[in-house]
Protein backbone atom coordinates (compact mmCIF):
# COMPACT_ATOMS: atom_id res chain seq x y z
CA UNK A 1 0.00 0.00 0.00
CA UNK A 2 1.49 3.26 -0.92
CA UNK A 3 1.05 6.74 -0.38
CA UNK A 4 -0.98 7.42 -3.80
CA UNK A 5 -3.55 5.20 -2.96
CA UNK A 6 -4.19 7.20 0.00
CA UNK A 7 -4.51 10.28 -2.13
CA UNK A 8 -6.93 8.73 -4.59
CA UNK A 9 -8.96 7.60 -1.71
CA UNK A 10 -8.95 11.08 0.27
CA UNK A 11 -12.43 12.10 -0.48
CA UNK A 12 -14.27 9.53 1.16
CA UNK A 13 -11.17 9.22 4.06
CA UNK A 14 -11.95 13.33 4.10
CA UNK A 15 -15.66 12.87 4.39
CA UNK A 16 -15.81 10.22 7.14
CA UNK A 17 -13.42 12.72 9.22
CA UNK A 18 -15.87 15.29 8.93
CA UNK A 19 -18.89 13.00 9.71
CA UNK A 20 -17.28 12.20 12.89
CA UNK A 21 -16.81 15.65 13.87
CA UNK A 22 -20.57 16.34 12.69
CA UNK A 23 -21.51 13.71 14.71
CA UNK A 24 -19.45 14.32 18.12
CA UNK A 25 -20.11 18.39 17.50
CA UNK A 26 -24.32 17.56 17.13
CA UNK A 27 -24.09 15.88 20.51
CA UNK A 28 -23.54 19.43 22.37
CA UNK A 29 -25.78 21.22 20.44
CA UNK A 30 -28.99 22.47 21.77
CA UNK A 31 -32.63 22.00 19.89
CA UNK A 32 -32.79 25.49 19.43
CA UNK A 33 -29.10 25.99 17.87
CA UNK A 34 -29.49 22.78 15.54
CA UNK A 35 -28.53 25.29 12.57
CA UNK A 36 -25.08 24.78 13.29
CA UNK A 37 -25.23 20.88 12.33
CA UNK A 38 -26.82 21.91 9.53
CA UNK A 39 -23.68 24.98 8.80
CA UNK A 40 -21.42 21.81 9.52
CA UNK A 41 -22.74 19.49 7.72
CA UNK A 42 -22.74 21.80 4.46
CA UNK A 43 -19.13 22.70 4.80
CA UNK A 44 -18.30 18.92 5.01
CA UNK A 45 -19.62 18.92 1.78
CA UNK A 46 -18.03 21.54 0.46
CA UNK A 47 -15.31 20.47 2.15
CA UNK A 48 -15.80 16.88 0.33
CA UNK A 49 -16.49 18.60 -2.88
CA UNK A 50 -13.13 20.74 -2.97
CA UNK A 51 -11.37 17.66 -2.17
CA UNK A 52 -12.25 15.99 -4.97
CA UNK A 53 -11.50 18.35 -7.15
CA UNK A 54 -7.96 17.93 -6.03
CA UNK A 55 -7.70 14.92 -6.37
CA UNK A 56 -9.03 14.24 -10.15
CA UNK A 57 -7.39 12.17 -11.63
CA UNK A 58 -6.16 12.32 -15.23
CA UNK A 59 -6.89 8.84 -16.03
CA UNK A 60 -7.97 5.50 -14.54
CA UNK A 61 -6.13 4.81 -11.16
CA UNK A 62 -6.58 1.24 -9.80
CA UNK A 63 -5.47 1.36 -5.81
CA UNK A 64 -6.02 -1.33 -2.74
CA UNK A 65 -4.82 -3.64 -4.74
CA UNK A 66 -7.15 -3.34 -6.92
CA UNK A 67 -10.37 -2.72 -4.60
CA UNK A 68 -11.20 0.65 -5.63
CA UNK A 69 -10.72 2.84 -8.94
CA UNK A 70 -10.57 6.45 -9.76
CA UNK A 71 -11.17 7.54 -13.05
CA UNK A 72 -13.38 10.44 -14.75
CA UNK A 73 -16.57 8.43 -14.66
CA UNK A 74 -16.14 7.99 -10.41
CA UNK A 75 -15.13 11.65 -10.84
CA UNK A 76 -18.24 13.01 -11.98
CA UNK A 77 -21.12 11.15 -10.37
CA UNK A 78 -19.30 11.64 -6.83
CA UNK A 79 -18.90 15.65 -7.72
CA UNK A 80 -22.69 15.53 -8.89
CA UNK A 81 -23.73 13.16 -5.91
CA UNK A 82 -22.11 15.67 -3.20
CA UNK A 83 -24.00 18.79 -5.23
CA UNK A 84 -27.20 16.80 -5.00
CA UNK A 85 -27.17 15.78 -0.80
CA UNK A 86 -26.22 19.66 -0.68
CA UNK A 87 -29.09 20.62 -2.54
CA UNK A 88 -31.29 17.62 -0.55
CA UNK A 89 -30.42 19.30 2.70
CA UNK A 90 -30.83 23.10 1.64
CA UNK A 91 -34.44 22.15 0.11
CA UNK A 92 -34.85 20.20 3.67
CA UNK A 93 -34.15 22.67 5.89
CA UNK A 94 -36.90 25.07 6.56
CA UNK A 95 -39.34 22.08 6.15
CA UNK A 96 -37.63 20.04 8.91
CA UNK A 97 -37.71 22.64 11.32
CA UNK A 98 -41.12 23.48 10.75
CA UNK A 99 -42.52 19.85 11.53
CA UNK A 100 -40.72 19.54 14.43
CA UNK A 101 -38.11 16.99 12.80
CA UNK A 102 -35.12 19.28 12.70
CA UNK A 103 -32.76 16.74 13.92
CA UNK A 104 -28.61 15.79 13.87
CA UNK A 105 -29.53 12.29 12.34
CA UNK A 106 -31.02 13.70 9.44
CA UNK A 107 -27.86 15.27 8.18
CA UNK A 108 -25.56 12.85 9.69
CA UNK A 109 -27.78 10.12 8.13
CA UNK A 110 -27.33 11.70 4.84
CA UNK A 111 -23.60 12.24 5.31
CA UNK A 112 -23.51 8.53 5.93
CA UNK A 113 -25.07 7.91 2.58
CA UNK A 114 -23.39 10.36 0.46
CA UNK A 115 -20.31 7.47 1.90
CA UNK A 116 -21.62 4.78 0.74
CA UNK A 117 -22.49 6.32 -2.72
CA UNK A 118 -19.27 7.20 -3.05
CA UNK A 119 -17.81 3.99 -1.98
CA UNK A 120 -20.09 2.48 -4.22
CA UNK A 121 -19.06 4.55 -7.26
CA UNK A 122 -15.15 3.76 -6.73
CA UNK A 123 -15.91 0.17 -5.84
CA UNK A 124 -13.37 -1.75 -8.41
CA UNK A 125 -14.05 -5.28 -6.48
CA UNK A 126 -17.83 -6.87 -5.78
CA UNK A 127 -16.51 -6.82 -1.72
CA UNK A 128 -16.03 -2.67 -2.35
CA UNK A 129 -19.19 -2.34 -3.92
CA UNK A 130 -21.08 -4.28 -1.56
CA UNK A 131 -20.07 -2.78 1.58
CA UNK A 132 -20.76 0.86 -0.40
CA UNK A 133 -24.46 -0.63 -1.24
CA UNK A 134 -24.85 -1.14 2.69
CA UNK A 135 -23.91 2.04 3.77
CA UNK A 136 -26.09 3.69 1.49
CA UNK A 137 -29.11 1.43 2.55
CA UNK A 138 -28.63 1.32 6.13
CA UNK A 139 -28.62 5.18 6.28
CA UNK A 140 -31.23 5.24 3.84
CA UNK A 141 -33.48 2.55 5.73
CA UNK A 142 -33.09 4.71 9.23
CA UNK A 143 -33.53 7.99 6.83
CA UNK A 144 -37.28 7.14 6.06
CA UNK A 145 -37.75 5.99 9.21
CA UNK A 146 -36.75 9.67 10.98
CA UNK A 147 -40.20 10.58 11.96
CA UNK A 148 -40.72 8.60 14.66
CA UNK A 149 -44.00 9.25 15.58
CA UNK A 150 -45.51 8.85 11.96
CA UNK A 151 -47.24 6.02 11.40
CA UNK A 152 -47.18 5.91 7.29
CA UNK A 153 -43.08 6.39 7.97
CA UNK A 154 -42.64 3.45 9.97
CA UNK A 155 -44.67 1.36 8.07
CA UNK A 156 -42.72 2.67 4.65
CA UNK A 157 -39.49 2.09 6.29
CA UNK A 158 -40.40 -1.48 7.10
CA UNK A 159 -41.20 -2.36 3.83
CA UNK A 160 -38.31 -0.68 2.29
CA UNK A 161 -35.87 -2.56 4.62
CA UNK A 162 -37.64 -5.87 4.05
CA UNK A 163 -37.18 -5.78 0.72
CA UNK A 164 -34.24 -4.01 0.02
CA UNK A 165 -32.27 -6.68 2.72
CA UNK A 166 -34.07 -9.62 0.11
CA UNK A 167 -32.37 -7.60 -2.88
CA UNK A 168 -29.08 -7.92 -0.77
CA UNK A 169 -29.61 -10.98 -0.04
CA UNK A 170 -30.24 -11.88 -3.71
CA UNK A 171 -27.31 -9.68 -5.00
CA UNK A 172 -24.74 -11.29 -2.38
CA UNK A 173 -26.12 -14.99 -3.71
CA UNK A 174 -25.02 -14.06 -7.33
CA UNK A 175 -21.78 -12.66 -6.30
CA UNK A 176 -21.06 -15.75 -4.65
CA UNK A 177 -21.90 -17.87 -7.66
CA UNK A 178 -19.32 -15.74 -9.57
CA UNK A 179 -16.86 -15.71 -7.09
CA UNK A 180 -16.79 -19.24 -7.24
CA UNK A 181 -16.65 -19.82 -11.25
CA UNK A 182 -14.03 -16.82 -11.79
CA UNK A 183 -12.43 -17.21 -8.57
CA UNK A 184 -11.67 -13.39 -7.95
CA UNK A 185 -13.79 -10.46 -6.74
CA UNK A 186 -12.27 -7.94 -8.69
CA UNK A 187 -14.01 -6.72 -11.99
CA UNK A 188 -10.54 -6.67 -14.45
CA UNK A 189 -9.71 -10.12 -13.14
CA UNK A 190 -13.34 -11.49 -13.75
CA UNK A 191 -13.68 -10.13 -17.30
CA UNK A 192 -10.00 -11.38 -17.48
CA UNK A 193 -10.81 -14.42 -16.76
CA UNK A 194 -14.04 -14.74 -18.42
CA UNK A 195 -11.93 -13.74 -21.43
CA UNK A 196 -9.28 -15.92 -21.54
CA UNK A 197 -11.57 -19.18 -20.82
CA UNK A 198 -14.86 -19.16 -22.90
CA UNK A 199 -16.32 -22.30 -21.01
CA UNK A 200 -16.93 -20.26 -18.38
CA UNK A 201 -18.87 -18.46 -20.10
CA UNK A 202 -21.82 -21.52 -19.23
CA UNK A 203 -24.70 -21.83 -16.71
CA UNK A 204 -23.33 -21.70 -13.13
CA UNK A 205 -21.92 -17.92 -14.08
CA UNK A 206 -25.55 -16.81 -15.77
CA UNK A 207 -26.92 -18.38 -12.87
CA UNK A 208 -24.93 -15.63 -10.71
CA UNK A 209 -25.61 -13.32 -12.94
CA UNK A 210 -29.44 -13.42 -12.97
CA UNK A 211 -29.47 -12.94 -8.94
CA UNK A 212 -27.19 -10.11 -9.48
CA UNK A 213 -29.68 -8.38 -12.84
CA UNK A 214 -32.75 -9.21 -9.97
CA UNK A 215 -30.47 -7.68 -7.30
CA UNK A 216 -29.23 -4.48 -9.57
CA UNK A 217 -33.46 -4.36 -10.66
CA UNK A 218 -34.12 -4.19 -6.59
CA UNK A 219 -32.08 -0.83 -5.90
CA UNK A 220 -33.08 0.80 -9.16
CA UNK A 221 -36.81 0.07 -8.51
CA UNK A 222 -37.28 -1.46 -11.93
CA UNK A 223 -40.35 -3.62 -12.80
CA UNK A 224 -40.71 -6.63 -11.49
CA UNK A 225 -38.91 -5.51 -8.37
CA UNK A 226 -40.44 -1.68 -7.84
CA UNK A 227 -43.10 -2.47 -5.15
CA UNK A 228 -41.09 -0.93 -2.80
CA UNK A 229 -40.24 2.30 -4.58
CA UNK A 230 -43.98 4.09 -4.25
CA UNK A 231 -44.95 3.08 -0.86
CA UNK A 232 -41.37 4.74 0.27
CA UNK A 233 -41.80 7.91 -1.81
CA UNK A 234 -45.11 8.26 -0.50
CA UNK A 235 -44.59 7.30 3.06
CA UNK A 236 -41.39 8.83 3.97
CA UNK A 237 -41.18 12.96 4.94
CA UNK A 238 -40.83 15.03 1.51
CA UNK A 239 -37.26 16.13 2.18
CA UNK A 240 -36.10 12.06 2.71
CA UNK A 241 -38.11 11.28 -0.45
CA UNK A 242 -36.28 14.06 -2.41
CA UNK A 243 -32.96 12.57 -1.15
CA UNK A 244 -33.73 9.17 -1.98
CA UNK A 245 -34.67 10.06 -5.44
CA UNK A 246 -31.64 12.20 -6.69
CA UNK A 247 -27.94 11.17 -5.64
CA UNK A 248 -29.06 7.40 -4.99
CA UNK A 249 -29.89 6.89 -8.41
CA UNK A 250 -26.17 7.43 -9.68
CA UNK A 251 -25.11 5.40 -7.67
CA UNK A 252 -27.29 3.06 -8.76
CA UNK A 253 -26.09 3.81 -12.20
CA UNK A 254 -22.60 2.95 -10.85
CA UNK A 255 -23.71 -0.54 -9.64
CA UNK A 256 -25.23 -1.28 -13.25
CA UNK A 257 -22.28 0.31 -15.08
CA UNK A 258 -19.18 -1.21 -12.77
CA UNK A 259 -20.49 -4.60 -12.59
CA UNK A 260 -22.34 -5.32 -15.94
CA UNK A 261 -20.10 -3.40 -18.09
CA UNK A 262 -16.49 -3.50 -16.62
CA UNK A 263 -17.02 -6.86 -15.03
CA UNK A 264 -19.05 -9.03 -16.98
CA UNK A 265 -18.97 -7.02 -20.17
CA UNK A 266 -17.54 -10.47 -22.00
CA UNK A 267 -21.37 -11.71 -21.53
CA UNK A 268 -23.54 -8.65 -22.72
CA UNK A 269 -25.13 -11.15 -24.83
CA UNK A 270 -26.72 -12.87 -22.19
CA UNK A 271 -27.77 -9.95 -19.89
CA UNK A 272 -28.89 -7.54 -22.29
CA UNK A 273 -31.94 -9.92 -22.92
CA UNK A 274 -32.53 -9.67 -19.24
CA UNK A 275 -32.13 -5.87 -18.65
CA UNK A 276 -34.07 -5.19 -21.93
CA UNK A 277 -37.15 -7.31 -20.21
CA UNK A 278 -36.88 -5.19 -17.00
CA UNK A 279 -36.68 -1.90 -18.77
CA UNK A 280 -39.42 -2.49 -21.14
CA UNK A 281 -41.54 -3.90 -18.29
CA UNK A 282 -40.57 -0.19 -16.42
CA UNK A 283 -41.39 1.50 -19.09
CA UNK A 284 -44.92 0.08 -19.62
CA UNK A 285 -45.89 -0.56 -15.77
CA UNK A 286 -44.51 2.78 -14.55
CA UNK A 287 -46.21 5.02 -16.97
CA UNK A 288 -49.58 3.50 -16.78
CA UNK A 289 -50.01 3.08 -13.24
CA UNK A 290 -48.88 6.78 -13.03
CA UNK A 291 -51.86 7.77 -14.87
CA UNK A 292 -54.16 6.67 -11.77
CA UNK A 293 -52.58 8.12 -8.79
CA UNK A 294 -53.83 10.72 -7.04
CA UNK A 295 -50.69 11.69 -4.44
CA UNK A 296 -48.08 13.21 -6.05
CA UNK A 297 -45.40 11.56 -4.39
CA UNK A 298 -46.55 8.08 -5.63
CA UNK A 299 -47.19 9.35 -8.72
CA UNK A 300 -43.21 10.77 -9.22
CA UNK A 301 -42.69 7.56 -7.79
CA UNK A 302 -44.03 5.47 -10.68
CA UNK A 303 -42.96 7.97 -12.95
CA UNK A 304 -39.20 7.06 -11.71
CA UNK A 305 -39.68 3.78 -11.82
CA UNK A 306 -39.99 4.43 -16.28
CA UNK A 307 -37.19 6.83 -15.99
CA UNK A 308 -35.59 3.74 -14.99
CA UNK A 309 -37.00 1.46 -17.80
CA UNK A 310 -35.14 4.80 -20.82
CA UNK A 311 -31.68 4.40 -18.26
CA UNK A 312 -31.77 0.65 -18.51
CA UNK A 313 -32.45 0.49 -22.29
CA UNK A 314 -29.54 2.77 -22.58
CA UNK A 315 -27.58 0.49 -20.66
CA UNK A 316 -29.13 -2.71 -22.74
CA UNK A 317 -27.60 -1.46 -26.10
CA UNK A 318 -23.76 -2.22 -24.87
CA UNK A 319 -22.33 0.28 -27.28
CA UNK A 320 -20.32 3.38 -26.10
CA UNK A 321 -23.21 5.61 -26.98
CA UNK A 322 -25.69 3.74 -25.07
CA UNK A 323 -23.68 4.38 -21.71
CA UNK A 324 -23.20 8.22 -22.41
CA UNK A 325 -26.99 8.39 -22.97
CA UNK A 326 -27.48 6.42 -19.64
CA UNK A 327 -25.24 8.72 -17.97
CA UNK A 328 -26.69 11.58 -19.65
CA UNK A 329 -30.46 10.65 -18.69
CA UNK A 330 -29.30 10.33 -14.97
CA UNK A 331 -27.81 12.73 -14.60
CA UNK A 332 -30.57 15.31 -16.14
CA UNK A 333 -32.96 13.09 -14.49
CA UNK A 334 -32.41 13.61 -10.97
CA UNK A 335 -31.92 17.44 -11.50
CA UNK A 336 -35.39 17.75 -12.38
CA UNK A 337 -36.70 15.16 -10.07
CA UNK A 338 -34.65 17.16 -6.72
CA UNK A 339 -36.52 20.51 -8.25
CA UNK A 340 -40.25 18.78 -8.32
CA UNK A 341 -39.73 17.48 -4.77
CA UNK A 342 -38.46 21.05 -4.11
CA UNK A 343 -41.79 21.93 -5.30
CA UNK A 344 -44.02 20.00 -3.01
CA UNK A 345 -41.76 21.14 0.04
CA UNK A 346 -42.18 24.61 -1.00
CA UNK A 347 -46.20 23.79 -0.94
CA UNK A 348 -45.94 22.28 2.52
CA UNK A 349 -46.18 23.82 5.90
CA UNK A 350 -46.49 23.21 8.98
CA UNK A 351 -49.31 20.40 9.82
CA UNK A 352 -49.79 20.52 6.56
CA UNK A 353 -48.06 17.59 3.38
CA UNK A 354 -48.70 19.36 -0.28
CA UNK A 355 -48.98 15.71 -1.31
CA UNK A 356 -51.87 15.01 -3.52
CA UNK A 357 -52.14 16.23 -7.12
CA UNK A 358 -55.18 18.49 -6.14
CA UNK A 359 -53.01 20.91 -3.75
CA UNK A 360 -51.41 21.89 -7.00
CA UNK A 361 -54.81 23.28 -8.28
CA UNK A 362 -54.39 27.29 -8.76
CA UNK A 363 -50.81 27.47 -8.08
CA UNK A 364 -50.63 29.67 -11.03
CA UNK A 365 -52.93 32.64 -8.92
CA UNK A 366 -51.25 31.64 -5.92
CA UNK A 367 -47.45 31.90 -7.05
CA UNK A 368 -47.22 32.66 -11.00
CA UNK A 369 -43.24 31.90 -10.67
CA UNK A 370 -43.64 28.81 -8.73
CA UNK A 371 -46.16 27.42 -11.03
CA UNK A 372 -43.94 28.43 -13.77
CA UNK A 373 -40.94 26.24 -12.17
CA UNK A 374 -43.30 23.07 -11.84
CA UNK A 375 -44.40 23.44 -15.07
CA UNK A 376 -40.56 23.93 -16.55
CA UNK A 377 -40.03 20.61 -14.46
CA UNK A 378 -43.16 18.60 -15.71
CA UNK A 379 -42.42 19.23 -19.61
CA UNK A 380 -39.02 17.85 -18.39
CA UNK A 381 -40.04 14.74 -17.38
CA UNK A 382 -42.28 15.01 -20.45
CA UNK A 383 -39.62 15.18 -22.75
CA UNK A 384 -40.52 18.67 -24.23
CA UNK A 385 -38.23 20.38 -26.26
CA UNK A 386 -35.85 22.80 -25.42
CA UNK A 387 -36.31 21.27 -21.90
CA UNK A 388 -33.14 19.17 -21.20
CA UNK A 389 -35.57 15.71 -20.27
CA UNK A 390 -36.28 16.24 -24.18
CA UNK A 391 -32.58 15.41 -24.89
CA UNK A 392 -32.01 12.76 -22.45
CA UNK A 393 -34.64 10.59 -24.39
CA UNK A 394 -33.66 12.07 -27.50
CA UNK A 395 -30.22 10.32 -26.82
CA UNK A 396 -31.41 7.20 -25.42
CA UNK A 397 -33.70 6.50 -28.55
CA UNK A 398 -30.94 7.23 -30.57
CA UNK A 399 -28.35 5.22 -28.60
CA UNK A 400 -31.08 1.92 -29.14
CA UNK A 401 -31.99 3.11 -32.97
CA UNK A 402 -27.98 3.30 -33.89
CA UNK A 403 -27.87 -0.25 -32.35
CA UNK A 404 -30.84 -1.45 -34.42
CA UNK A 405 -33.47 -2.23 -32.20
CA UNK A 406 -36.46 -0.25 -34.37
CA UNK A 407 -39.33 -1.49 -32.47
CA UNK A 408 -37.70 -0.64 -29.13
CA UNK A 409 -37.23 3.04 -29.90
CA UNK A 410 -41.25 2.85 -31.22
CA UNK A 411 -42.19 1.56 -27.78
CA UNK A 412 -39.76 4.75 -25.83
CA UNK A 413 -41.58 7.15 -28.00
CA UNK A 414 -45.24 6.05 -27.10
CA UNK A 415 -44.23 4.87 -23.57
CA UNK A 416 -43.55 8.89 -23.53
CA UNK A 417 -46.77 9.78 -24.77
CA UNK A 418 -48.54 8.34 -22.53
CA UNK A 419 -46.23 9.72 -19.57
CA UNK A 420 -47.26 13.23 -20.94
CA UNK A 421 -50.74 12.33 -19.88
CA UNK A 422 -50.11 12.65 -16.13
CA UNK A 423 -47.47 15.51 -16.04
CA UNK A 424 -50.15 17.79 -18.03
CA UNK A 425 -52.26 17.10 -15.67
CA UNK A 426 -50.68 18.76 -12.94
CA UNK A 427 -49.52 21.24 -15.27
CA UNK A 428 -53.62 21.66 -16.24
CA UNK A 429 -54.51 21.62 -12.32
CA UNK A 430 -51.95 24.44 -12.07
CA UNK A 431 -53.51 26.75 -14.35
CA UNK A 432 -56.87 25.98 -15.37
CA UNK A 433 -58.24 24.64 -12.03
CA UNK A 434 -59.15 27.22 -9.18
CA UNK A 435 -57.20 26.77 -5.91
CA UNK A 436 -58.65 24.76 -3.12
CA UNK A 437 -55.95 26.68 -0.58
CA UNK A 438 -54.90 30.06 -0.95
CA UNK A 439 -52.29 29.90 1.68
CA UNK A 440 -49.23 32.22 1.02
CA UNK A 441 -46.18 29.89 0.49
CA UNK A 442 -43.89 30.09 3.07
CA UNK A 443 -40.21 29.92 2.11
CA UNK A 444 -36.91 31.55 2.99
CA UNK A 445 -35.35 33.52 0.10
CA UNK A 446 -32.53 31.21 -0.18
CA UNK A 447 -34.93 28.57 -1.02
CA UNK A 448 -37.08 30.44 -3.37
CA UNK A 449 -34.01 31.46 -4.93
CA UNK A 450 -32.47 28.01 -4.67
CA UNK A 451 -35.55 26.12 -6.44
CA UNK A 452 -35.64 29.22 -9.10
CA UNK A 453 -32.27 28.32 -9.92
CA UNK A 454 -33.16 24.26 -10.14
CA UNK A 455 -36.68 25.24 -12.42
CA UNK A 456 -34.67 27.44 -14.59
CA UNK A 457 -31.45 25.31 -15.09
CA UNK A 458 -33.48 22.38 -17.02
CA UNK A 459 -34.44 24.93 -19.73
CA UNK A 460 -30.78 26.28 -19.48
CA UNK A 461 -29.23 22.94 -19.87
CA UNK A 462 -31.53 22.04 -22.69
CA UNK A 463 -31.00 25.58 -24.65
CA UNK A 464 -27.30 24.24 -24.52
CA UNK A 465 -27.01 20.27 -23.98
CA UNK A 466 -24.15 19.68 -26.27
CA UNK A 467 -20.98 20.04 -23.81
CA UNK A 468 -22.35 17.65 -20.80
CA UNK A 469 -23.59 15.49 -24.16
CA UNK A 470 -19.58 15.63 -25.02
CA UNK A 471 -18.36 15.17 -21.49
CA UNK A 472 -20.34 12.43 -21.87
CA UNK A 473 -19.51 10.53 -24.27
CA UNK A 474 -15.84 11.41 -23.55
CA UNK A 475 -16.21 9.48 -20.39
CA UNK A 476 -17.98 6.55 -21.97
CA UNK A 477 -14.77 6.33 -24.26
CA UNK A 478 -12.97 6.43 -21.00
CA UNK A 479 -14.79 3.06 -19.58
CA UNK A 480 -12.26 1.22 -21.41
CA UNK B 1 -17.50 -38.30 -0.56
CA UNK B 2 -18.95 -35.05 0.14
CA UNK B 3 -18.45 -32.93 -2.91
CA UNK B 4 -18.64 -29.33 -3.54
CA UNK B 5 -22.21 -29.98 -4.83
CA UNK B 6 -23.75 -31.11 -1.67
CA UNK B 7 -22.63 -27.71 0.03
CA UNK B 8 -24.15 -25.83 -2.80
CA UNK B 9 -27.19 -28.13 -2.72
CA UNK B 10 -27.43 -27.70 1.28
CA UNK B 11 -26.82 -23.23 0.67
CA UNK B 12 -29.63 -22.90 -2.35
CA UNK B 13 -32.09 -25.01 -0.19
CA UNK B 14 -31.51 -22.67 2.27
CA UNK B 15 -31.72 -19.73 0.04
CA UNK B 16 -35.11 -21.06 -1.26
CA UNK B 17 -36.57 -21.73 2.10
CA UNK B 18 -35.70 -18.23 3.66
CA UNK B 19 -37.71 -17.01 0.07
CA UNK B 20 -40.15 -19.14 0.90
CA UNK B 21 -40.79 -18.00 4.45
CA UNK B 22 -40.63 -14.28 3.31
CA UNK B 23 -43.26 -15.27 0.81
CA UNK B 24 -45.36 -17.49 3.17
CA UNK B 25 -45.30 -15.90 6.33
CA UNK B 26 -47.93 -13.36 6.35
CA UNK B 27 -47.97 -13.47 10.69
CA UNK B 28 -45.26 -12.34 12.57
CA UNK B 29 -42.75 -9.51 11.03
CA UNK B 30 -40.08 -10.97 13.16
CA UNK B 31 -40.63 -14.20 11.24
CA UNK B 32 -39.44 -12.01 7.99
CA UNK B 33 -36.47 -10.57 9.98
CA UNK B 34 -35.39 -14.19 10.70
CA UNK B 35 -35.85 -15.51 7.15
CA UNK B 36 -33.65 -13.07 5.97
CA UNK B 37 -30.86 -13.30 8.44
CA UNK B 38 -30.90 -17.18 6.99
CA UNK B 39 -30.74 -15.95 3.90
CA UNK B 40 -27.17 -14.34 4.29
CA UNK B 41 -26.25 -17.76 5.91
CA UNK B 42 -27.22 -19.28 3.00
CA UNK B 43 -24.75 -17.01 1.03
CA UNK B 44 -22.05 -17.14 3.60
CA UNK B 45 -22.37 -21.00 3.31
CA UNK B 46 -21.72 -20.71 -0.34
CA UNK B 47 -18.89 -18.17 -0.29
CA UNK B 48 -17.14 -21.03 2.48
CA UNK B 49 -17.78 -23.76 0.16
CA UNK B 50 -16.52 -21.50 -2.84
CA UNK B 51 -13.12 -20.79 -0.79
CA UNK B 52 -12.17 -23.97 0.09
CA UNK B 53 -12.85 -25.39 -3.23
CA UNK B 54 -11.00 -22.91 -5.29
CA UNK B 55 -8.18 -22.71 -2.65
CA UNK B 56 -8.40 -19.01 -2.27
CA UNK B 57 -8.94 -16.92 0.78
CA UNK B 58 -11.03 -13.76 -0.44
CA UNK B 59 -14.50 -15.69 -0.07
CA UNK B 60 -13.85 -16.26 3.44
CA UNK B 61 -12.71 -12.78 4.09
CA UNK B 62 -16.13 -11.93 2.74
CA UNK B 63 -18.07 -13.92 5.03
CA UNK B 64 -16.47 -11.92 7.72
CA UNK B 65 -17.78 -8.76 5.93
CA UNK B 66 -21.23 -10.08 5.35
CA UNK B 67 -21.51 -11.19 9.28
CA UNK B 68 -20.80 -7.84 10.10
CA UNK B 69 -23.21 -6.63 7.82
CA UNK B 70 -25.97 -8.46 9.19
CA UNK B 71 -25.76 -7.63 12.48
CA UNK B 72 -25.72 -4.02 11.48
CA UNK B 73 -28.97 -5.16 9.28
CA UNK B 74 -31.02 -6.99 12.31
CA UNK B 75 -30.56 -3.44 14.72
CA UNK B 76 -31.84 -1.44 12.05
CA UNK B 77 -34.20 -3.75 11.20
CA UNK B 78 -35.26 -4.64 15.07
CA UNK B 79 -35.78 -0.54 15.84
CA UNK B 80 -37.98 -0.29 12.94
CA UNK B 81 -39.65 -2.71 14.25
CA UNK B 82 -40.05 -1.18 17.70
CA UNK B 83 -40.67 2.15 16.01
CA UNK B 84 -43.58 0.26 13.88
CA UNK B 85 -44.68 -1.48 16.73
CA UNK B 86 -45.49 1.72 19.18
CA UNK B 87 -47.11 3.57 16.40
CA UNK B 88 -49.41 0.56 15.26
CA UNK B 89 -49.55 -1.84 18.71
CA UNK B 90 -49.51 -4.73 16.19
CA UNK B 91 -46.27 -6.49 14.00
CA UNK B 92 -48.84 -8.10 11.91
CA UNK B 93 -47.59 -8.31 8.10
CA UNK B 94 -51.08 -8.23 6.92
CA UNK B 95 -51.42 -5.00 8.80
CA UNK B 96 -48.93 -3.04 6.49
CA UNK B 97 -51.53 -1.66 3.97
CA UNK B 98 -52.43 1.82 4.19
CA UNK B 99 -50.62 2.56 1.40
CA UNK B 100 -52.41 1.65 -2.28
CA UNK B 101 -52.34 2.84 -5.59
Amino acid sequence: MELTDYISAAPEMTLLGLICVVLIADLFVEDERRMLTFWMSIAALVITGWSLLATAPVDRVVVFSGSYVSDPLSQILKITAVGFVALAFLYARDYLRANGLHKGEFYTLGLFGLLGMMIMISANSLLTMYLGLETLALSLYALVAIDRDNATSAESAMKYFVLGAIASGALLYGISWIYGVTGTLKFEEIATAIAADPGLNSLPLWFGLAFVIVGIAFKFGAVPFHMWLPDVYQGARTPVTLYLASAPKLAALALTLRILVDGLGGLHDVWSDMIMVVAVLSLLVGNVIAIAQTNIKRMLGYSTIAHVGFILLAVFCGTDKGYAAALFYTLTYIVAAAGAFGIVILLSRRGFEADNISDFKGLNARSPWFALMMMFLMLSFTGVPPFIGFFGKLNVIDAVLSSGYTGLAILMVLAAVVGAFYYLRVIWYMYFEPAEDQAVLQASPDTRLLLSANGVAVLALGIVPGWLWALCTQIALSMR
Amino acid sequence: MIGLQHYLTISAMLFVLSIAGIVINRRNLILLLMCIELMLLAVNFNFIAFSRHLGDDTGQVFVFFILTVAAAEAAIGLAILVVLFRNRRSINVQELNTMKG
